[in-house]
């Protein structure tokens, strides 16, 4: 039964897949068996051009990273944990910087690292800031320089500094570092003290949810510190992907690195599974998507095959301009003779330019001088005069209509794929149907499913590709690639078609027969399309009618 | 934690009570513990003789781990000092009262340092972004991100 429409093999990663949540490199083994038949998933030999190499790292996992650096350094230097995790953050994380600076003044930097207290008689390396309190001369009593109290039973607290404060002072102070300001680095209260609290000393001044929060502070600073490390970017996601392919600036002109943190949906969303009825699990899935994004910049979502430089001009693009363009487009006419744009809010027909003083007519586009004594009303719409104005306009309207044909376009895929929630119902509905319907079973029907999460899938790749076609240099290599791009839209909206038509009980086998065979057509175009852009980004192909930083600029045609 | 700030005030204003103000320098108003009232005047050869200004600091609950609202009255006939550090609307930049501030310090110590802060001034102006800063500036001049590039005023 399965054996006649396997396209599975074309594809690298399942999307039935959803309990695999954990690393990326463990491909889904089936082990949740039933839904697996129809679509076995070929091991992923080879990886495609447009995929990169990544692994998904959980704040555990970061922690072990941190704590591996802070060993090597502990081990080089000769000092604490605790001193090294200091000299490390206050070094950003760069090992080789730092053990060059340690080497050439270690005194220096333990000061500017806030490890030690500059004085003028060396300090040991090794020296601990213990939390220790350097208590005062016992014979008076403590009064804490912060609140000014002096209960007997205070307990005086200080850094190496003996900069001494009470209890609650110290708690009350770090807590509002950590929570309000999300600094990891506390330093001592006095004015002009440098001296950082050591993690020990913050565990013991802070409650558990505010040291919980330290922690992640730190390791926070560390992702941030670290080129091939980066945070997933959905909320309350703690998740953290390493990609050292994407790590440098220049490796985002050859490679669109599209990401996945290995999480799904939102972690707070934890309905009782068992309640869930087929629908309304379908509907989670759906929102529970894949916590993809770009490695490379700021687009939470997948925007391949173009690369982030071309994305984000596009983007910017669209915020800057699409709903001026429409209204300019809608509301104003250019004079014909110094094209200033014009927007008539009232009175007649005889125009006159306030720039060029050009008198024309409204209606026709044409010079007013051949309209006569046709006052006010136009009926000279074929004359040789309002041709030529309307073609000159026509040519100035020409970059507007332009961009407006890729921005309509890539606002439709756009609207289509926000649109994708009620289709998965949709198709869920259908799905139920054909089980009465006809003899085949819920397993049976799953190639709706399939099609419909492809269909979303490719108008996602559809959608950026109007971004690439708009900024792409006229050539032979723009028409071989609108011409991969027409194949897949064309294919995409075909299958579209195919999942909207009704279904009759007697049509089942064609439909699915025909939605399979689609499917698997659809999936093959957009390989194509993502690969070859690929490629082409590897091999330098592309040229841009504008400026796209680290590339080189458009070629003079 | 409010108490702490409670605590801390009034163990300032006894202090402040039972040793003085240091010269210049005068308590006017301390009804509670959120808004205190100074006059700040430089004796001595400065630039601002027999010039008398208003200094009115407000607290917070955070207060002293968080530093005080610090700025000059400008209102009932009052004004601001012509410094380059002091804007036409009372707002001061100074760093104590930004990222170097430090519980360390008290109300007298801030009070201090803006009478210094006056005395070795070598030119009366205002800030070079006065008329911009003034008409974008929030109420309080604790949300004003300031710039310190200057320590030499």
């Amino acid at each position: 039964m399965s054996s006649d429409y396997e396209f599975s093999d074309e594809e690298g990663d399942d999307v039935f897949d959803d309990d695999d949540m954990g690393m990326q490199d463990s491909d889904g083994d089936g082990d949740d068996g039933m839904d697996m038949d129809d679509f076995k998933v070929a091991p992923k030999t080879t990886r495609k051009a447009y995929e990169l190499e990544y692994d998904s790292l959980t704040q555990a996992s970061i922690e072990k990273l941190m704590e591996k650096d802070v060993e090597h350094i502990r081990g080089i230097f000769g000092v604490d944990a605790s001193t090294a995790g200091l000299l490390l953050r206050h070094m950003s994380w760069n090992k080789e910087r730092l053990i060059e600076k340690y080497m050439d003044n270690a005194n220096k930097m333990l000061v500017a690292a806030g490890a030690a207290v500059p004085e003028p008689e060396p300090t040991r390396p090794s020296r601990r800031p213990t939390r220790k309190a350097k208590s005062p001369p016992k014979s008076e009593t403590f009064v804490c320089s912060i609140c000014f109290d002096d209960a007997p039973d205070l307990t005086p607290l200080a850094l190496d500094c003996t900069h001494a404060a009470c209890t609650g002072c110290w708690s009350a102070y770090i807590t509002s570092k950590i929570r309000d300001e999300a600094e990891h680095a506390c330093r001592c209260m006095a004015e002009g003290c440098a001296l950082v609290a050591p993690d020990a000393f913050v565990r013991a001044a802070v409650d558990d949810e505010t040291y919980v929060r330290f922690q992640e502070l730190l390791v926070r600073h560390f992702v941030a510190c670290t080129p091939h490390l980066k945070f997933c970017p959905y909320p309350a996601c703690t998740n953290t992907v390493s990609c050292p392919a994407a790590a440098s600036k220049t490796s985002l002109t050859t490679v669109v690195p599209i990401v996945s943190c290995g999480a799904r949906g939102m972690s707070s969303a934890s309905a009782p599974a068992a309640s869930m009825t087929q629908s309304q699990e379908l509907v989670r899935q759906a929102s529970g998507k894949e916590h993809k994004f770009c490695f490379g910049c700021i687009i939470d979502s997948d925007h391949r095959p173009v690369v982030c430089g071309v994305a984000l001009l596009w983007l910017k693009k669209c915020r800057d301009d699409s709903e001026t363009a429409n209204w300019i487009k809608s509301n104003t006419k250019e004079c014909g003779k110094c094209m200033s744009t014009i927007e008539k809010n009232g009175g007649c027909n005889h125009m006159t330019c306030k720039k060029c003083k050009h008198e024309f007519c409204w209606v026709c586009m044409g010079p007013w001088s051949e309209h006569g004594t046709a006052w006010y009303s136009c009926n000279r719409y074929d004359e040789k005069g309002g041709v030529d104005a309307r073609d000159s306009q026509s040519k100035s309207r020409a970059s507007l209509e332009r961009y407006l044909h890729y921005y309509n376009r890539w606002a439709n895929h756009e609207q289509s794929a926000k649109l994708a929630l009620d289709l998965f119902a949709k198709t869920e509905k259908k799905m139920e149907e054909m089980q009465i319907t006809s003899a085949l079973t819920w397993i049976e029907v799953q190639f709706m499913k399939k099609a419909v999460e492809e269909v979303d899938k490719c108008r996602m790749t559809l959608k950026w590709t109007y971004a690439m076609a708009y900024y792409l240099a006229k050539g032979n290599q723009k028409d071989l690639f609108e011409d991969n791009q027409r194949d897949l839209e064309r294919a995409v909206e075909d299958l579209s078609e195919l999942l909207e038509s009704p279904i009759e009980p007697e049509n089942i086998p064609t439909l699915r027969q025909k939605v399979t065979d689609k499917t698997v057509y659809v999936q093959k175009r957009n390989t194509i399309v993502l690969e070859d852009t690929a490629d082409g980004f590897l091999e330098g192909r592309w040229t841009w009618n504008v400026t796209v930083d680290g590339f080189d600029g458009p070629e003079e045609a | 934690m409010a108490s702490i700030a409670s605590k801390r005030l009034a163990k300032e204003l006894s202090e402040i009570k039972s040793e003085g103000c240091p010269v210049g320098i005068l308590l006017l108003q301390a009804d509670d513990f959120s808004r205190w009232i100074f006059s700040i005047e430089v004796l001595g050869d400065s630039l601002y003789q027999s010039e008398v200004h208003t200094l009115q600091f407000r607290f917070d609950p955070q207060y002293p781990i968080s530093s005080p609202a610090v700025q000059f009255v400008v209102t009932d006939g009052k004004e601001a000092p012509i410094h380059p550090h002091v804007y036409s609307n009372g707002h001061i930049c100074a760093s104590i009262l930004g990222n170097e501030w430090s519980p360390v310090l008290s109300v007298i110590a801030v009070c201090v340092t803006i009478q210094s802060m006056l005395a070795s001034c070598k030119e009366k102006k205002r800030p070079l972004d006065d008329r911009m800063y003034v008409r974008n500036a929030p109420e309080n001049p604790k949300k004003t991100q300031f710039e310190y590039h200057d320590d030499t005023v």
